[in-house]
This record gives structure tokens, sequence and C-alpha cells, in this order.
């Protein structure tokens, strides 16, 4: 098993014919993810990549019974793009768009609450289950399958962990990038869980970053639910000041509750397996599955 | 984006909400000039003279200050532009000052004694929604006071589909301890500033002092104003408004170039691409027994140019000591950065200190050998802890 995408996701692309989504389309399909087509409003009716181009998602997903977006739209239309997505019934919507406003994602979180949607992102490198779906910009080679499910604010640190993981012999079943905003659809917490449920993972990884409760929210939820499978967790920004924001627009220390430090503790009381290097997230996990 | 004083009160006053009143002047003869026509059009007598600096706490510095006749006023104007003000929030060689708000004086006599109270407009990020947070303990350190007196501190959530309601300011208004025609006022004061909150793409509105005065009218003494920079392109005339001069002149640069940088006061400069690993670089460094010079996320482009102009943007800082690059190739190709560094190195011709270069990731094996048959004095390491290695023995 794995989480959110699989080999039988039917995956769309919006902002399908824009640089970005033909660059990012053409090497999900080539990682082998079964991309049906893309949204790009007014070509709708050409092929772009040998897939068919919609105007709208709803079409998209008429035509192709599609379940899961991947959005590259322009931070100015990527609000409009993912309530679209939402609207048409799409199960899974992972947004890369970096830099879109915060008021546009208040009315995105209060028009999705009700829909039966899973929103991942905005600002994030997406989803890979090795193997069977890339849904996202991260090197597809980096991530190797296996047992260890990876949650992460950030792009670059997810490749170094699964790197690190693979360089153990370890593998990984779905990493997923929630994104360095200030709002995000899927919290640290309820990936973590997603992770939790699923019978394949058998250890977690979860790197976090300075500013926010998610990864103190999760940490209490793990606790709380028992503590069922390891979870090794690093979080970055240590050296940090307070009050700078460190290039996620989220990334910033508001008060005493939200630093590098404050969140290891609450991690290391909630019986997470902190490391406090980032060059160890590898061998700690290793060493926590090998016993 | 954090704006002036006068900027936000500009923002605030656009949507209705009460300000206090004030010119800006540059020096002591405009101030006495702005001191004249405010006069004449609020018929205020005596004047507050504040600096205009990004800092708060800038009355405990001495850069906020009572005039009480227009001698006063040139005289503290004066002494306020040019000054380099101090403040708890500053570092310890202060803000330079370049202009003053010669502002009204809102603390007359009346018929009832005036009232501070504290207001702010953010983001709720737990819930998704933003919140009115408010207290009765106004003209305070709000930190202060929700260490101290929690139970004094409310928040008001606002439904993102309806908007602030008039039941929820009148809530607010009632918890002040408001009656009579200033509690109407507050009603209106609340939800003016909540809409200029919602209308300007604002990240966080802090208003301290909100004050009542003797003839309960209730208005804006201070305004701190920061504007979500993502939601600028829908407010040209808001970005206008930067001032420069308040930032940090190498961030000023990088952020010419499209990079995004930090100022610190470590030793040990870097060069990564994305903001987690770059953090996490900055960790590292650390736990070398170094101390992060900067923080400088390259982004996905890491060639000849970027990692050119981001060397010297890193180099300006005297403290540096050693620079250490951390990059990992995913879509980007590591030999590409490494031909990058070594033409940047090539380039500048006087990089005076040892540089490490980690490259992982695509091409990584290609991208050490190309370092290393470089001739030039820069380190390559593959792995992470290898890099923070090195950089521990150049240090040492």
């Amino acid at each position: 098993m794995s989480v959110l995408v699989n080999k039988d996701s039917k995956i769309i692309v919006q902002g399908f014919t824009g640089s970005e989504g033909t660059f990012h389309a053409q090497q999900m399909i080539e990682y082998g993810t079964n991309v049906v087509g893309g949204v790009t409003p007014g070509k709708g009716g050409q092929t772009h990549l040998d897939k068919p181009v919609f105007n709208t998602v709803s079409d998209a997903v008429k035509e192709t019974g599609a379940d899961v977006s991947i959005i590259f739209v322009p931070p100015a239309f990527a609000a409009d793009a993912i309530m679209e997505s939402a609207d048409a019934g799409i199960g899974v919507i992972i947004t890369i768009t970096e830099g879109i406003p915060v008021a546009d994602m208040i009315k995105v979180t209060n028009y999705i609450k009700d829909k039966k949607c899973r929103l991942i992102g905005p600002n994030c490198p997406g989803v890979i289950t090795p193997g069977e779906a890339k849904v996202g910009i991260m090197p597809g080679f980096v991530f190797k399958k296996g047992k260890v499910g990876i949650v992460s604010k950030s792009g670059t640190l997810t490749y170094e962990a699964a790197d690190q993981v693979v360089k153990q012999g370890l593998g990984i079943t779905t990493a997923i990038g929630i994104g360095g905003d200030p709002i995000i659809g899927t919290t640290t917490k309820e990936a973590v869980e997603l992770l939790m449920n699923d019978d394949e993972t058998e250890c977690i990884v979860m790197i976090g970053e300075i500013g926010g409760q998610l990864e103190a929210d999760a940490a209490r939820w793990v606790k709380e639910n028992g503590n069922k499978k390891p979870v090794i967790g690093f979080i970055a920004g240590e050296t940090a000041p307070a009050g700078r924001t460190m290039g996620h627009a989220g990334a910033i220390v508001g008060g005493s509750e939200d630093t590098a430090q404050a969140k290891k503790a609450i991690l290391k009381e909630n019986g997470i397996h902190v490391v406090d290097s980032p060059a160890e997230i590898g061998k700690k996990v290793a060493e926590v599955l090998r016993g | 984006m954090n704006i002036h004083e006068y900027q936000g009160k500009e923002i605030l006053n656009s949507f209705g909400v009460r300000i206090q009143r004030g010119i800006v002047a540059h020096n002591a003869k405009e101030a006495v000039d702005a001191a004249k026509e405010l006069t004449e059009q609020t018929g205020t007598g005596w004047h507050v003279i504040k600096a205009q600096v990004h800092a708060g706490g800038r009355g405990k510095g001495g850069g906020v200050k009572l005039a009480k006749n227009l001698k006063e006023v040139e005289e503290i104007a004066g002494q306020i532009i040019g000054m380099n003000l101090v403040t708890p929030q500053t570092s310890a060689e202060g803000k330079k000052v370049h202009q003053v708000l010669v502002a009204e004086d809102v603390y007359y006599p009346g018929d009832s004694e005036p009232e501070e109270y504290y207001m702010s407009v953010l983001l709720n990020r737990a819930t998704g929604r933003n919140m009115v947070m408010y207290s009765t303990e106004g003209g305070m350190d709000i930190e202060t006071v929700a260490e101290n007196t929690p139970h004094l501190i409310f928040t008001e959530e606002i439904d993102p589909a309806v908007g602030i309601m008039p039941f929820q300011a009148r809530r607010i208004a009632f918890n002040l301890g408001l009656s009579g025609a200033a509690f109407k006022e507050m009603t209106k004061f609340v939800i003016a500033l909540y809409t200029a909150y919602e209308k300007s793409d604002s990240s966080l509105f802090e208003i301290n002092p909100v004050l009542k005065t003797s003839d309960d009218k209730i208005l804006a003494v201070d305004a701190k104003v920061s504007l979500d920079d993502n939601g600028l392109y829908r407010h040209k005339d808001y970005a206008e408004m930067r001032d420069i001069r308040e930032e940090n002149p190498v961030e000023v640069e990088a952020k010419k170039v499209g990079l995004n940088y930090v100022d610190l006061d470590g030793n040990v400069g870097c060069m990564v691409n994305g903001a987690g690993l770059a953090m996490a670089t900055m960790d590292l460094i650390k736990q070398a027994g170094g101390e992060p010079a900067n923080f400088l996320d390259v982004g996905g482009t890491a060639d000849a140019k970027r990692v050119e102009e981001a060397f010297r943007l890193i180099l300006k800082d005297e403290n540096v000591k050693a620079i250490l690059i951390n990059i990992f190739g995913g879509i980007v190709r590591c030999d590409r950065v490494a031909q990058g560094v070594v033409d940047a190195y090539k380039n500048m011709g006087n990089i005076n200190v040892p540089i490490i270069v980690r490259l992982q990731g695509t091409n990584a094996d290609i991208a050490k050998e190309l370092i290393d048959n470089s001739g030039l004095d820069v380190q390559s390491a593959v792995e992470f802890q290898e890099a923070a290695d090195k950089v521990q023995a150049v240090l040492a």
C-alpha cells in the first residue's frame, strides 16, 4: 500500500501547457506516472505531450476519470485553480505554486472545508510513491521503494532525508511534501496520521522547521495515538534569528513556542526520536528500525 | 514588507479608520511648518514628535517626545532627525532617523479620562482564519501582558465567508468596558480596522495604543503595519512605500538579483538550494563549531552567474572565514553547479577564504571530479557530515 498517490491514480496537470507545467509533466510521465491529461483554459481540444488538454477541470474529470490534480498555475491564479479542482470533485489536489497571497489561501481553506478533497501544499515539492507515481517536482531517482514514510515542509531537505534513508539500504513508502506556507491544506499531523494508518509504512520521518505549531500538534497526536510506529524528527532553524522570514513564508519565529529548540523539546516529550544533526536522519532511521 | 507608522496610518485612514493625525517632516524647519499646518487643521496646541523607523519601542529610546510650543518642536525635531535611535528592537548601534511624524496631541483633558487599549489583526495559523486580538492593557508591551495577565487578552476569530459581523464588534467594545458614545465609536473603529486589514492584503496590524479620548473618540495613536509580500502585486501604491534605508544593504542587493538572503553575525558563509536545506546547513555549521554568517537560498538555477552573485554578497562580510556550498541536485545537475562554482571562482580572482563544496544528487560524482581537478583551493564533499567535518577542520 501507499498513501495519496499510487500506480492507479489518474493525474491531471493544471497549468499543463506553461513552461513549469510542461517541464515537470514530462518528468512525471518519464517516471511512469499515470498522467491522463491537463487543463489550460482556452486550449481545450489540443494535445500536449501526447495527452489531451481540457478547458476546465470538470471536463477533464468527465473525460478521463481523473482523481488527482497537480497545480503549476502562477500565484495570482492558483487559488482559483485549487477551488476549481475541488468543485470538480478531484480527491487529491497537490499545489506546487509558491507565493500565493495569504488572503487567497484563507478563502481556499474556507471553500474546501466541506468538500471531499485533500489539499497538499501550496509551496511544496509534491508527493511521491516510489515506483508508482511521482506527482511533484522531486528528483525521482533519489526515492527507492521501501517502508519509511516521510513528511516534510521542505523540498531539498526531503530529498536529503530520502537519500540518507536509501543509502542505509532502506526505502520509502510515500514521501509527502506538505509545504512551507503559513496556511497549508494538509498539516503535519494529518500527513503523519495517513502514514501511521498505512500498513506498509513501518517508520515515519517527520521534518519540520521554525514557525507555527504543526510539528508540536503532530507529536502530541503521535503520543495520544499510542506511539504505534517509531517517528524520527528533525526541526530546521536552530540558528535562525527571531522575527525574520527564512525563505519559506511560514518559517518565522513569532514567539517562544515556535523556535526549533522548543519544538524539539515537545517532540522528545512525546516519544519522537529527535536528531539534532540533519546529517544523521538516515542513520537514526536505520538504528530505530534495526533495533 | 514593513512600512512606517505614517504610511500605515495613511492606509488605515483611507478605509475610514480614525487616526491621530500628523504630517511628515525631514528637518527641523519642515517640522515647524508641519506643526503650524497641523494646528490650523486640527486645533491642536501641543505636538508629538515621533521618529519614523522600522522598530518598536521608539519611546523608550527617546524617539517620541512631546513639544509644547513651536520652539520645542524645532528643538526636538532637530535632535531626533539624524540620531541613531536605539530601542529594545534594534541592534546596539540603533537605526538612523531620516524623518519624523509631527502629530496632534490627542491626550487633551475633557469630560472623561483618556483610556488606552491594545488591538491587533493577524492570521491564526492554526485555523487558517484572521483574528482580532485585543486587550484593556494598552500602551504596554503585549508580550509582557500575555505573560503576566493572559486573562486580559481576548481574541475574536473572523469567518471568511461573511467577514467581521456587528455582534463581534459589539462584543469587543463590551469586553473593553465601553458604553455610550465611546461604545458606538469602538464598534465602527473595529469594523473599519478589519476591513482595512483584509482589503490591504496585510499580514499584521498592531495598534498600540488604541485611544479613547476625553471626548469619547476612538482612534489609532500608533500603527504597525506589515503587508503580505505575495499580495503586493495587487497594490502597486503600497509596494512603493518600501523604504530600503530601513533594510540591510546586502539584503537589498540580494533581492535585486533575485536571491533570498538574510544577514547574520557568524563566521561561515553558506550557499544552499532550498530554504529548509539552507536552515539545516546553518544548524550544521553551528554544530561544527562555527556560526552561520547568512541564510542564502540560491533556488533551482545555481549557474555560474548566480553562484558569482552569491559569492560577492557573502564576501562583503569581513567576518567570513569559510564558505560552505551545499547543493542537492535534483532537476538541476550537480556537474553544472560545479562548473558554475569553478567559473565564478575564476572570474572573481580574489577569493581568500577556504571554500567547501558539497554536491549531492544528480551527477554528484562527475561534479566532485570537476572540483577536485580544477586546481582551485576548493574542497569537495559528497556526504552532509563530511562537509561539516571539513568546515570544522578549516576553522580549527
